[in-house]
């Protein structure tokens, strides 16, 4: 169970996984997530489900590599397996016909954003896509998402493609001169939270899908908890979506760092025992 | 050994179990009490006074015929006493360790009328650990009935369920949303108090002698949902547990290192925190924390907690300590006396009367103290215990880094997508009959946590093995629904 079927590898630090999971393929919706564990030693990962076919029994999952598990996750071949993909989880997006709506996909954030303005597009919306990256090599999924949408905006920050911008600056542009009846925004904490205070003073309905730290994904541990202006929520089971405008995005930012100290540590050691492996083919490769 | 008379037998004094010494137990997550040996528990069983009309049997919730198997261990037949053991009850020595025997069966022993009663746990455990190293008694399955029976939750009520189900001849699935089956048993209970090696044993032999087929990473209410279970199968038994955390709603609780004990308890127990890098979830302790509540789950918290300090893991220094604060008295605890005990050995604090009403910030998003409020008891409360009330003025900081919510639980409500017809309580609690474990649904039972709320791992056995007998006549036509 929980094979990997195909890789692909979409940067440097990129990565797409097609696997073997056909109980969750037959109930996954679009905005809902997954979480892995590699191995015994492993720990539980959410991500959120970039596609999935249920015909085929399969879910395609994107990750960057960020710390110790993802850059392992990395080093991941076709045909290896999970010890565990467990879902889905959290609500589907709500679709309907809004008219025309906004689709914001930041980094490897454009994975999650892609299910759903498929589905918005099929359910009638005008889709209007912004997608960007720190760089062009980040950027992904970009037929895929002209595939699905009516427009298309690219931007970089660094300007190696599209638009130099910050998706921010586009999105502005638009709801300056359209009538925007919804958007939804997937990327880095720090891309949502300025999305959000972007469209705050337009009052246009916001979502967001968060992505806290969580164990088991079911509503038990409580530490994806995230505050709202109406109290704490829990990011498993009453999201991943939320209202932008009432997410305490300090407070969500600030949680996200609380591991931080060990999560470093995991990595040096990581890339440490990794450089011997290295050292040591090369000298065995020499000898 | 001559036979004993009455008066010898009550001249030998109470067993002390083994255990490890606190000051070296608080640096590792080994198991504390290391159990009786046989001559230790043949003592022990010695006291026994082998009452006719025994009220230690009617203490326990599953009756196990407590005077029976006492015998069997003074006479040095094991395996008869775990035959006996095993007629009612299928995991001593998981119940050995987490029963809270001295308000269960040992509270009904006559010896504790003058004395000190039975020591009817240790001797418990004692016959469970002799069955997991010799597998004396394998259970088989009966002639096979041809029906499916799904349990969901592989917990105390679950499994329990399960084995008697097999036992009965049916076909038996069972459902664990995490990765490793156990339910609260793993997740909750600390490797120093339940090692997992136990519960695992006791899994794969019952699984294995029956033909339990265990699906995990299944949740029930996500992956699969009730009504696609009742196509499926015959029968559905829930035992999910009480699994939702509860947190006080004062102002803070979302500063860093304010969490739940089930965060807390599963990262170090299901997880293995505690081995961190070599396992790859971390777990943070403080340098002073304050773990809020009195029950078992706020001792299991606060002595991980005194342990990773010991491995000085996140903010543990040299004056690092663990505080139980607790809003009623000593006397008000729930916790298992034994916990108590071995929390107070290894160093926790205890608080009591003592209510937190505010977490303060350090202004970088952590934890820098807890404004607590003093309290007193008045009239006693719909539990029976008196009720805390406030002490106006008495207001204080303590200062703290770390606070740890163990205020008990709630069903989590994900099981009941697409249930219709399966009635719950106000609280998510599950409505079923207290006998049969029959719920509102055709074709569903439930039992443990889910239908009590959080209680113990005996009375969840309990449940699960009432419902068992029932849809076994249900399931033979001998019950209409």
């Amino acid at each position: 169970m929980y094979k990997i079927l195909e890789k692909e590898v979409l940067s440097d630090v990129t990565k797409l996984m097609v696997v073997e999971a056909p109980q969750i393929a037959r109930k996954a919706r679009a905005g809902q997530f997954v979480i892995v564990l590699m191995h015994e030693n492993g720990e539980r990962i959410p991500l959120t489900i970039a596609d999935y076919d249920r015909k085929a029994g399969t879910l395609t999952m994107i990750f960057q590599e960020v710390g110790k598990s993802t850059l392992e996750m990395g080093t991941m071949k076709v045909g290896d397996e999970f010890k565990t993909i467990v879902g889905p989880l959290g609500h589907p997006t709500e679709v309907e016909n809004f008219g025309t709506i906004i689709c914001v996909g930041g980094g490897v954030g454009i994975a999650p954003i892609y299910p759903i303005a498929r589905e918005l597009k099929e359910a009638g919306n005008h889709v209007i896509s912004i997608i960007g990256a720190r760089t062009k090599d980040l950027l992904l999924w970009e037929d895929k998402m002209r595939a699905v949408s009516d427009e298309l905006i690219v931007t970089t920050d660094d300007g190696s493609y599209g638009r130099k911008d910050l998706v921010t600056v586009p999105l502005k542009e638009m709801m300056e001169s359209r009538k925007i009846a919804k958007i939804w925004a997937i990327g880095p904490a720090i891309m949502m939270k300025f999305v959000s205070a972007t469209t705050e003073p337009f009052k246009v309905p916001t979502i967001v899908s968060l992505n806290t730290i969580m164990i088991d994904g079911t509503g038990m541990c409580g530490g994806c908890r995230v505050l709202m202006d109406d109290g704490a929520k829990f990011v498993c089971v009453d999201g991943p979506e939320f209202d932008a405008h009432k997410v305490d995005w300090n407070n969500l930012l600030s949680r996200m760092t609380f591991y931080r100290g060990q999560e470093q540590a995991a990595i040096a050691r990581w890339k440490e025992s990794h450089k011997c492996n290295l050292d040591r083919a090369v000298a065995e490769g020499v000898k | 050994m001559a036979e004993l008379t009455k008066k010898d037998r009550m001249k030998i004094p109470r067993q002390d179990m083994p255990v490890q010494e606190p000051d070296a137990r608080v640096k590792n997550f080994t198991e504390v009490a290391l159990g009786f040996t046989q001559e230790l528990a043949q003592l022990e069983a010695q006291r026994c006074l082998q009452c006719k009309d025994a009220s230690c049997r009617e203490g326990c919730p599953v009756e196990v015929p407590i005077p029976d198997f006492v015998g069997a261990v003074r006479d040095g037949d094991m395996a008869k006493a775990v035959e006996i053991m095993k007629s009612k009850n299928n995991l001593p020595a998981i119940c050995g360790r987490v029963c809270p025997q001295e308000v269960q069966c040992e509270s009904r022993c006559i010896l504790g009328k003058k004395g000190e009663a039975v020591a009817i746990g240790r001797i418990e455990r004692f016959v469970g650990d002799y069955e997991l190293a010799h597998r004396t008694c394998d259970v088989k399955k009966g002639p096979s009935t041809g029906k499916k029976v799904a349990v969901v939750g592989t917990g105390p009520a679950g499994l329990t369920c399960a084995v008697d189900m097999g036992i009965y001849g049916h076909d038996v699935t069972m459902f664990e949303s995490l990765h490793t089956p156990g339910g609260v048993l793993v997740y909750g209970i600390p490797e120093f108090r339940l090692p997992k090696s136990v519960i695992r044993s006791e899994i794969e032999n019952a699984a294995c002698a029956l033909g339990i087929e265990i699906k995990a990473s299944h949740i029930v209410g996500r992956t699969l949902l009730i009504d696609e279970l009742l196509k499926e199968f015959d029968a559905v038994f829930l035992g999910t547990g009480a699994g939702l955390p509860m947190f006080s709603p004062i102002p803070g609780i979302n500063l860093n290192g304010v969490m739940s004990a089930n965060e807390f308890l599963t990262r170090v127990n299901l997880m293995k925190g505690y081995l961190f890098p070599e396992f790859d979830t971390p777990v943070w302790v403080g340098k002073k924390v304050a773990v809020i509540g009195a029950g078992n789950v706020a001792m299991d918290s606060a002595r991980c907690a005194l342990r990773l300090q010991s491995l000085g893991m996140g903010n543990a220094g040299p004056d690092s300590e663990v505080h139980i604060v607790y809003r009623r008295s000593a006397e008000e605890v729930p916790a298992r006396q034994e916990e108590v005990h071995h929390a107070k050995e290894e160093g926790v604090i205890f608080d009591f009367l003592t209510n937190p009403v505010e977490i303060l910030g350090d202004g970088k998003g952590g934890v820098s103290a807890m404004r607590c409020v003093r309290q007193k008891l008045g009239e006693p409360d719909q539990s029976g215990r008196r009720r805390p009330i406030p002490i106006e003025g008495s207001e204080f900081d303590m200062e703290v880094d770390q606070v740890v919510f163990a205020l008990g639980t709630n069903p989590n409500p994900i099981v009941f997508v697409n249930a219709e017809g399966l009635e719950r309580k106000r609280q998510g609690t599950v409505v079923a009959n207290q006998e049969t474990g029959r719920t509102t649904l055709k074709g569903v039972w439930a039992g443990g946590d889910v239908v009590t709320g959080a209680a113990t791992v005996i009375s969840a056995m309990g449940a699960g093995k009432r419902a068992a007998a029932d849809m076994n006549n249900y399931l033979k036509d001998k019950s209409a629904w």
